[in-house]
């Protein structure tokens, strides 16, 4: 399950582009600096691919390591 | 993928880049792979001028920040005097491709042993979007208001293949950002690039595609589809020298 910090978030939307499950989506809050940043609509079916991690231009997604792995 | 963290080498503050500029993935992808690499107390970034330039508010590691397009030319200077470090330039198109192509020339023709990043986004970003070398055939920017003619300014120049013709250089290649492929086929191409300096093989280029949606004017998600319909068929990535692939 990926972990998203808010406060280096642009809104790009290249996570919620290349998620292939489709359970991200740009949520209603905004951080400090203003802007929207995306929120996990259904945790269950995260795959912990990695790859909305990879594509985010400010190191702002993290996939913590999974437990007893 | 196991574990995925925000690299030690990236300042603990937002980026200085606009949102969905892909300087700001490149940066990242090289802090990733200096870590896996063991070098995050040994590497040296050598900063151009341009938005290139902005690393220094992005980057937590150890950086030297140069004269507009001169990177090559002081990345030699450090390098011979520090053969141990892993050294490399991070320079934009205007920095490298246009004033600072001879040194870039040069130093790879030199075959100095360390790396050159080259993010290639075709526009001066930072003062404004005017043309710059790599723009393409008929691409709006505020110097070619009706897109870029080639019979006033010339071909798109193609720097991998350019480099990739001279006798030194060891591993030139070059990368387009905007997939989730395009960037682990990245992160692998300066994986090895990184390696060949360690191992102290000679010149090594990477040029990474890179967008500019503030100057390109079109959201983050729109100049990933202008990369491919347009850049990608004409900056075509792939491998174009690798002299470890031959023996």
């Amino acid at each position: 399950m990926i972990k998203i910090n808010a406060k280096y978030c642009k809104s790009c939307g290249y996570c919620i582009r290349f998620c292939p499950k489709k359970i991200l989506e740009m949520g209603t809050e905004r951080n400090r600096r203003g802007h929207f940043y995306p929120v996990v609509t259904d945790p269950d079916k995260c795959i912990s691919c990695g790859i909305c991690a990879s594509m985010c231009p400010d190191a702002a997604i993290e996939l913590p390591a999974k437990e007893g792995a | 993928m196991a574990e995925y963290k925000r690299s030690q080498l990236l300042a603990d503050s937002p980026s200085g880049y606009c949102p969905g500029c892909l300087h700001g993935l490149a940066t990242k992808l090289i802090a990733e792979v200096i870590d896996e690499l063991g070098q995050a107390d040994n590497s040296l970034n050598v900063i151009s001028v341009g938005c290139s330039a902005l690393n220094i508010l992005y980057w937590g590691g150890d950086f030297l920040s140069v004269a507009h397009g001169r990177a090559p030319a002081a990345a030699t200077g450090i390098k011979r005097v520090n053969p141990e470090r892993l050294v490399f330039a991070y320079q934009g198109d205007g920095d490298l491709a246009a004033i600072g192509l001879a040194e870039i020339m040069s130093a790879a023709n030199r075959g100095e042993n360390f790396t050159v990043i080259f993010a290639n986004n075709q526009t001066y970003g930072m003062t404004g979007g005017q043309m710059a070398p790599t723009t393409l055939i008929g691409q709006k920017t505020t110097t070619t208001v009706y897109g870029r003619d080639p019979a006033t300014t010339g071909y798109p120049l193609k720097m991998c293949e350019l480099i990739s013709t001279l006798e030194a250089p060891r591993f030139v290649a070059r990368y387009a950002l905007n997939s989730p492929k395009g960037v682990s086929d990245a992160r692998k191409g300066i994986k090895k690039a990184f390696q060949m300096q360690l191992d102290g093989k000679g010149f090594t280029f990477i040029e990474l595609l890179t967008n500019c949606p503030t100057n390109w004017k079109m959201t983050p998600l729109q100049t990933f589809d202008y990369m491919n319909s347009n850049t990608i068929p004409y900056f075509k990535p792939g491998v174009y020298k690798d002299t470890e692939a031959n023996g």
